[in-house]
C-alpha cells in the first residue's frame, strides 16, 4: 500500500510551493515532487503594453530581485531601439546589479539559510529563524543586516527606492551618479569586505565540521550554465553563456541572445514551474543547474583579487574536481558576494563613472529584442516582440529559478530518500528536505512570474486518498 | 513587563517586495523585536498563525487562487487586527492585470505557446491550487488597516508596527503614503 507525505508550505524560501513524498509498500521513498503552486501570467497580460513600460512592470515579478528584472528588461528594450548604450550607463547599471546581488546573497545566507547552519537542521522550529540567529550571535546578525542595507542603499542612491527602483531606461539610465554618492559607497567598502569574509569564515568552519553532510547532501551530476567573459571569468551583467558538463568540460558556448537555439522548456502536469534544458541533448539529458555554484563551476577565474583567492580555495576543496553537493551553493554564494563588493569598488573607481553621458535616444528600430543577465539565482532571459509603434505583441520570460527546477526536484528526492523512512518522520528530516530546496534560494514569484512561500503541513494518505496521519509543525 | 505583541504575516499573490520593505527597517528590526514576537511569517519556520490567535496579522499580495483564499481566511480568523500591506493587497495591484486576458489565454501562452516551450501542456495536477479571478484582500475578508504603496516605505511599516505595539491607533498620512 503506497502512501504520500505532503510538505506544505515550505518556509524560508520565496514562493508558494509544496513537496509530496510518495512511499512504497515498505515505507521507502519511491519518488518526491516539488510542486510550484502559483501562476501570475506576465507573458500574456503584458501584451498590448508599450515596451518601455516593461522595466517598471516586470520588477513586480519579484521584490527580492526587482533589479534583475529591471535591467534584463531594459537590455531587451535597448535592442528594440537598436542603439549603443553609453559606457557610463552600462557601468551604472552594473553597479545597481552589484547592489542587488549583495543584498540578495547576504539576506539569503544570514536570514534564510543561516538558521539551518548556525542553529542546526534539528533546532526547535520556533527559534530556527532570523530572531534565533540574533539571539545566538547578535554581532553576526547585525553584520548581516548591515550588508543587506549596504546593497539596498546602492540601489536607492541610483534609483530612488530600495524595492522597485526607477533608473534604467531604454538607451541608458535616467540619472548620473553624484560624486557624493560615489564617495559614500566607497567609504564603506572595506567594512563590507570584512563582513563578507566573516560570513565566509563561518561557512568554512561549518563545512569542516559537517564534511560528510556537505559532500553527500543532495549531490548529483548535472551540467552547469553561467555567464563568462572572453577569458572565462565570472560575469553577472554581460558576457557569453558557457555550459560545462558534470566534469567541467565545456559543452557549448553561446550568445545568450540566441537562447532559443539552445534552450527549451519542458512542462509537467504537477508544477506551474517549467523545466528548461539544453536543446541539443533533449529532455531530460540536457538538464543543467544555474546560480552561484553553477556559475563558479562554469567559470575559470574571478576578476577581483580577494574573490579570486577564495575561488582558488573553492576549486581545491575536492582537488579540482567539480563540487556538486547542493549545500555548496551557500559557499559559492558568499564568494560571489565578496566579488560583488570588490566589483562595486572597481566600478566606482572607473574614470568615467561620474560622466553625464548616460543616455542614447532612439526610436523603435527592431521588432524584437532579447535581454540576458545573471540574476542572483541564475540566468534570466526576457524577450519582447513589438509592432512598429513599440506595442508589445508577444513576451517570453525564462527566469533564474526555473533553470534550477530539475535540480530542486532532484535534490528533494535525494534528501527524502536519505532521511525519510516510513510515514513517521522527524521534523528535522522534513526540514532537511526543505533545506535542499533552500540551497537553491528559489524565487518562485520569479519563476512562475508569481509568488509564494512554504511552511510544513505533513499529511500521509493511503492509496484511496484517505488521510491516515497528519502532522503540522510550527503551530 | 507587559506581554509582547504577537505578529504573524504571509504573502499571497504579490512579489515579496512588501516583506522586503519590512526588512528594510534594517537594525530597527532588533528594537521592534523587543516589543513584538514574530510567529508564523515567510522568514520563520512556524507554518500557520496559532489557533489561539495573534494580535496583528499582516498580508501582502492579492488573492488569485484557492490556496491564497484559504491563507487569507485563516489569517483573518486568527488575527485581532488585519493589515493589508501594499498595493496588491489593498487594490489588487499588478496581479489583477491577469484578469484582462482570459485566464485560459494566460495559461495557454505560458505553458503551450511560448517560443521556448516544447510539447507544452497546462498543469492540472490535483496537488495544485485552483486559479481564481484576482481580487484585492478586502473582497475576500474584512481588513482593519490599509497600508498602500508598492511597496509601502519601510518607515511607514515601522511607524505602523510601533504604534500598534504601543497600543495606539496609527495615523497613516503624509510621508507614510507612497503612491508610486
Ligand atoms: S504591492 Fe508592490 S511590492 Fe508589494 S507585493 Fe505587490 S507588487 Fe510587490
Amino acid at each position: 500500500m503506497g502512501r504520500m507525505i505532503t510538505i506544505e508550505p515550505v518556509t524560508r524560501i520565496e514562493g508558494h510551493a509544496k513537496v509530496t513524498i510518495h512511499l512504497d509498500d515498505a515505507g521507502n521513498v519511491e519518488k518526491a515532487r516539488f510542486h510550484v503552486n502559483e501562476f501570475r501570467g506576465f507573458e500574456k497580460f503584458c501584451e498590448g503594453r508599450l515596451f518601455y513600460e516593461m522595466p517598471q512592470i516586470t520588477e513586480r515579478i519579484c521584490g527580492i530581485c526587482p533589479v534583475s528584472h529591471h535591467l534584463v528588461s531594459v537590455k531587451a528594450c535597448d535592442e528594440i531601439l537598436g542603439v549603443e548604450v553609453p559606457r557610463t550607463a552600462k557601468l551604472l547599471r552594473e553597479l545597481m546589479h552589484m547592489g542587488q546581488t549583495i543584498q540578495s546573497h547576504s539576506m539569503h545566507f544570514f536570514e534564510l539559510a543561516g538558521p539551518d547552519l548556525l542553529l542546526g537542521f534539528d533546532a526547535d522550529p520556533a527559534i530556527r529563524n532570523v530572531v534565533g540567529v540574533i539571539q545566538a550571535d547578535a554581532q553576526l546578525a547585525l553584520k548581516a543586516v548591515t550588508l543587506r542595507k549596504f546593497g539596498q542603499e546602492i540601489i536607492s542612491r541610483l534609483g530612488e527606492r530600495r524595492v522597485h527602483p526607477i533608473f534604467a531606461v531604454p538607451g541608458g539610465v535616467n540619472k548620473a551618479l553624484p560624486a557624493a554618492d560615489r564617495d559614500a559607497i566607497l567609504s564603506q567598502i572595506a567594512t563590507m569586505i570584512a563582513y563578507v569574509q566573516d560570513g565566509l569564515a563561518v561557512m568554512k568552519a561549518w563545512m569542516e565540521k559537517h564534511q560528510q553532510e556537505v559532500e553527500t547532501f543532495a549531490a548529483f551530476p548535472t551540467a552547469y550554465l553561467g555567464m563568462v567573459g572572453k577569458d572565462n571569468s565570472l560575469q553577472l551583467y554581460d558576457g557569453q553563456m558557457r555550459l560545462v558538463d558534470a566534469h567541467r568540460k565545456e559543452i557549448d558556448r553561446f550568445d545568450g541572445r540566441k537562447y532559443l537555439d539552445y534552450i527549451a522548456e519542458h512542462v509537467e502536469s504537477w508544477s506551474y514551474l517549467k523545466f528548461p534544458y539544453y536543446k541539443k541533448l533533449g529532455w531530460p539529458n540536457g538538464v543543467y543547474r544555474v546560480g552561484p555554484l553553477a556559475r563558479l563551476n562554469a567559470a575559470d577565474r574571478i576578476d577581483t583579487p580577494l574573490a579570486q583567492k577564495e575561488f582558488e580555495i573553492f576549486r581545491q576543496v575536492r582537488g579540482g574536481k567539480v563540487l556538486d553537493g547542493s549545500l555548496y551553493y551557500h559557499y559559492a554564494r558568499l564568494i560571489e558576494d565578496l566579488y560583488c563588493v570588490e566589483r562595486t569598488q572597481q566600478l566606482l573607481e572607473h574614470p568615467e563613472i561620474l560622466s553625464m553621458q548616460i543616455h542614447t535616444a532612439g526610436r523603435v528600430t527592431n521588432r524584437q529584442g532579447v535581454g540576458v543577465i545573471e540574476a542572483p539565482r541564475g540566468t534570466l532571459w526576457h524577450q519582447y516582440w513589438v509592432d512598429e509603434h513599440g506595442q508589445l505583441e508577444k513576451v517570453n520570460l525564462l527566469v533564474a529559478t526555473g533553470n534550477n527546477n530539475y535540480a530542486m526536484s532532484r535534490a528533494v528526492e535525494e534528501v527524502a530518500k536519505a532521511y525519510v523512512k516510513g510515514p513517521e518522520v522527524s521534523e528535522g528530516a522534513l526540514n532537511r528536505v526543505e533545506a535542499a530546496i533552500r540551497a537553491y534560494d528559489p524565487c518562485l514569484s520569479c519563476s512562475t512570474h508569481a509568488l509564494g512561500r512554504m511552511p510544513i503541513d505533513l499529511a500521509v494518505y493511503d492509496p484511496a486518498g484517505k488521510q491516515v496521519n497528519r502532522k503540522r509543525r510550527g503551530q | 513587563m507587559p506581554t509582547k505583541v504577537t505578529v504573524a504575516s504571509d504573502w499571497l499573490a504579490g512579489c515579496a517586495g512588501c516583506h522586503m520593505s519590512l526588512l528594510d527597517i534594517d537594525e530597527r528590526l532588533v528594537t521592534l523585536l523587543q516589543h513584538a514576537t514574530l510567529l508564523s511569517t515567510p522568514i520563520t519556520d512556524l507554518k500557520h498563525p496559532p489557533d489561539t490567535g495573534v494580535d496583528v496579522g499582516i498580508l501582502e499580495g492579492a488573492v488569485n487562487n484557492s490556496a491564497n483564499e484559504a491563507v487569507a481566511k485563516q489569517m483573518r480568523q486568527r488575527s485581532k487586527i488585519l493589515i493589508a500591506m501594499g498595493d496588491c493587497a489593498v487594490f489588487g495591484g499588478i496581479p489583477t492585470m491577469r484578469n484582462c486576458p482570459k485566464l485560459e489565454a494566460c495559461l495557454r501562452r505560458a505553458y503551450i505557446e511560448t517560443e521556448s516551450t516544447v510539447d507544452g501542456r497546462i498543469p492540472d495536477d490535483p496537488e495544485l491550487a485552483v486559479m481564481q479571478e484576482t481580487r484585492p484582500l478586502d473582497q475576500v475578508v474584512d481588513v482593519d488597516i490599509y497600508l498602500p504603496g508598492c511597496p509601502p516605505p519601510a518607515d511607514a511599516i515601522f511607524y505602523l508596527l510601533t504604534e500598534l505595539v504601543a497600543g495606539r491607533k496609527p495615523q497613516l498620512t503624509g510621508k507614510y503614503l507612497d503612491w508610486h
